[in-house]
């Protein structure tokens, strides 16, 4: 219990009023519910090139030992993926303006609201999104064929977990972005991540270079995913949890020690 | 220990090894208007910041309703209202949004943050404008929705950081209408300017700011009976000539100092100095006489001008 404690951060642990730093992001969303709505149509849409497209061309391929035709390959990683964009968004572009420019969190924290509650609430935001797009994501799933088991809805959870890691971990990296200019690095990060955490090919084709995957954090994500949407989950799945759990908690050290530092000097 | 809610004793704030605030003392008194008086980098924000549970002091005491904000924060910033001196309203909110969600941050219900909204925006006679987006007020709407904000909790102490700094006179005079009526509610007001005619109008007591350090305090009426004689004539001669013209004025009042731009004599009688520096046959271009103000005092204190 007491170490359980302990992997969390002193400001997080004193945190009382996260969930209005939620709602203030409902305030702010209720009148761009539109971006939300839109977030249903960007899956489907690469879940369809994948169907048609290259399914077509590439065949079956081999998942934890069972065979399934490449878009059920394709599609869990892509859904991973999209729970890491999705994350890394909201918690770089979405905090840098408030941290920076507008001074929003200045005035948050004129109240009795704490550093704690503005992680917590930033996180927990991008959670929640990430939560409406992993649903959505999987209902496009089942609508095009690409899910075989009810394990499936697993991938829920799986993927708030993937939104956890790389939120934390975007919050503390926005903490050290000076400028606009700076996310220009933001895709150097997250598009080899994308392309090379066995997501368009199993990892037994990565040869020799197989063990740099366990460094991915998004392999790790997307083989949750996977063993989830083609029910072929096995003990490995808690090593891939423990790892994104890591991720996520060194992410909200880091961050919510950093967010001290600006914010309280 | 009295009915003060703020009180310091050798409060420090230093930046790595830069001092912003150099072991002040102060009381502040439950009602007063209380203001911090000093020109660019005196560390008058830095101690509103301090005093805001914002910023941790480096050493010294501070008590603030009797609680250190060291140890307790939130349960402080729960009786404040705080006015930064950077606007920093949600500008991704409407008006009245602003104000709802604020006080959400007190934990106050959504009815309540709501009927007390509608009564702040009356109060800045903001209520037209209740469903705009921020960015499209006027700077002097802007700081008195950001006095509503400050509001919503009921506080019991306002930190006001140059509440009207680089706003129109009469968007001030609003302001300060507004100020004085919360006064007259009972509500403690601590505020930093660097606006004399603003300290004036507005604090019962407040302190000269230089430096780090506090260099006087007492009430605007007592700092200039202290520091300042009763009138000033403001002399201006031609270009570079004030420097030239002061030895004959020699004596004349109590005291003068030369400025690049004019030279000033301190005189309990005004009219009678000015009358003498024409006797000796000073033709400036311009005469003026008049009242001592705070601007007077911080020149004599700290031999230079509050605003540059
Ligand atoms: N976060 C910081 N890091 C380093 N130095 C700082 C910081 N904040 C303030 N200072 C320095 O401390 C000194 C006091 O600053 P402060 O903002 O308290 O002055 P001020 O009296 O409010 O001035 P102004 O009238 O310009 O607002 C200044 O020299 C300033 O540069
Ligand atoms: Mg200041």
């Amino acid at each position: 219990m007491t170490i359980a404690l302990r992997v969390i951060p002193p400001v997080i642990r004193t945190a009382r009023r996260p969930q209005r730093m939620i709602e203030r992001s409902l305030m702010v969303y209720r009148r761009t519910w539109i971006i939300i709505v839109s977030g249903f149509f960007e899956p489907l849409f690469y879940l369809l090139s994948t169907r048609v497209g290259l399914g077509q061309l590439v065949g079956d391929v081999s998942v934890n030992g069972k065979v399934v035709d490449y878009a059920t390959f394709v599609a869990p990683a892509l859904m991973a993926s999209s729970a890491m964009n999705g994350a890394v968004y909201d918690s770089t572009m979405n905090v840098f303006d408030k941290l920076k420019h507008s001074k929003t969190y200045d005035a948050v924290l004129a109240t009795p609201m704490g550093i704690g509650d503005v992680t917590l609430g930033e996180i927990g935001w991008a959670l929640l999104r990430g939560l409406l797009y992993a649903t959505t994501f999987l209902v496009a799933m089942v609508m095009l064929g690409t899910v075989h088991s009810p394990w499936a809805l697993m991938a829920i959870p799986a993927c708030v977990l993937i939104g956890f890691a790389f939120a934390s971990c975007g919050l503390a990296a926005v903490t050290f972005i000076r400028s606009w200019a700076d996310f220009g690095w933001v895709p150097t990060a997250t598009m080899p991540l994308f392309l090379f955490s066995a997501t368009f090919y199993p990892a037994s084709s990565y040869g020799k270079w197989r063990p740099l995957l366990q460094i991915s954090p998004l392999y790790h994500g997307v083989a949750l995913v996977r063993s989830a949407t083609t029910g072929t989950a096995d003990w490995s799945i808690l090593g891939h949890a423990t790892f994104l759990l890591a991720m996520a908690f060194f992410g909200l050290w880091v961050g919510s020690k950093r967010l001290n530092r600006l914010l309280l000097s | 220990m009295g009915d003060q809610p703020i009180v310091a004793r050798g409060l420090t704030k230093l930046f790595g090894d830069f001092t912003a605030v150099d072991g002040i003392d102060f009381q502040i008194e439950r009602g007063e208007a209380f203001g911090f008086l000093g020109p660019n980098g005196a560390g008058k924000s830095s101690t509103m910041r301090m005093i805001g549970c914002v910023s941790p002091r480096t050493s010294g005491d501070l008590s603030i309703f009797g609680l250190d904000p060291s140890n307790d924060a939130a349960a402080i910033k729960a009786r404040l209202g705080v006015v930064a001196q950077q606007d920093n309203l949600d500008e991704q909110l409407t008006v009245v949004e602003n104000l709802v969600i604020y006080g959400r941050y007190f934990d106050l219900s959504r009815a309540e943050a709501k009927r007390r909204a509608a009564e702040l925006l009356e109060f800045v006679q903001l209520t037209e404008r209740s469903k705009s987006q921020v960015e499209t007020l006027s700077g002097g709407m802007k700081r008195r929705l950001t006095i509503a904000r400050s509001l919503i909790n009921q506080p019991e102490v306002v930190l006001l950081d140059e509440p009207t700094t680089g706003l129109d006179p009469q968007a001030r005079h609003i302001l300060w209408d507004r100020l004085y009526r919360l006064k007259q509610q009972g509500v403690t007001l601590v505020l930093t300017t660097h606006y004399m005619d603003e300290a004036e109008q507005l604090c019962d007591r407040l302190v000269v700011m230089d430096g780090g350090r506090i260099v006087a305090e007492g009430s605007p009426r007592s700092l200039i009976d202290d520091h300042s004689s009763k009138d000033v004539v403001e002399l201006r001669f031609e270009a570079d000539q004030n420097e030239a013209s002061a030895p004959a004025l020699h004596g004349i009042g109590e005291r003068m100092e030369v400025l690049p731009d004019r030279l000033l004599i301190y005189a309990s009688d005004g009219e009678a100095a000015l009358q003498e520096a024409h006797a000796r046959g000073a033709r400036p271009q311009s005469a003026l006489v008049r009242r001592s103000t705070l601007e007077d005092v911080f020149l004599r204190l700290t031999g230079r001008n509050l605003v540059d």
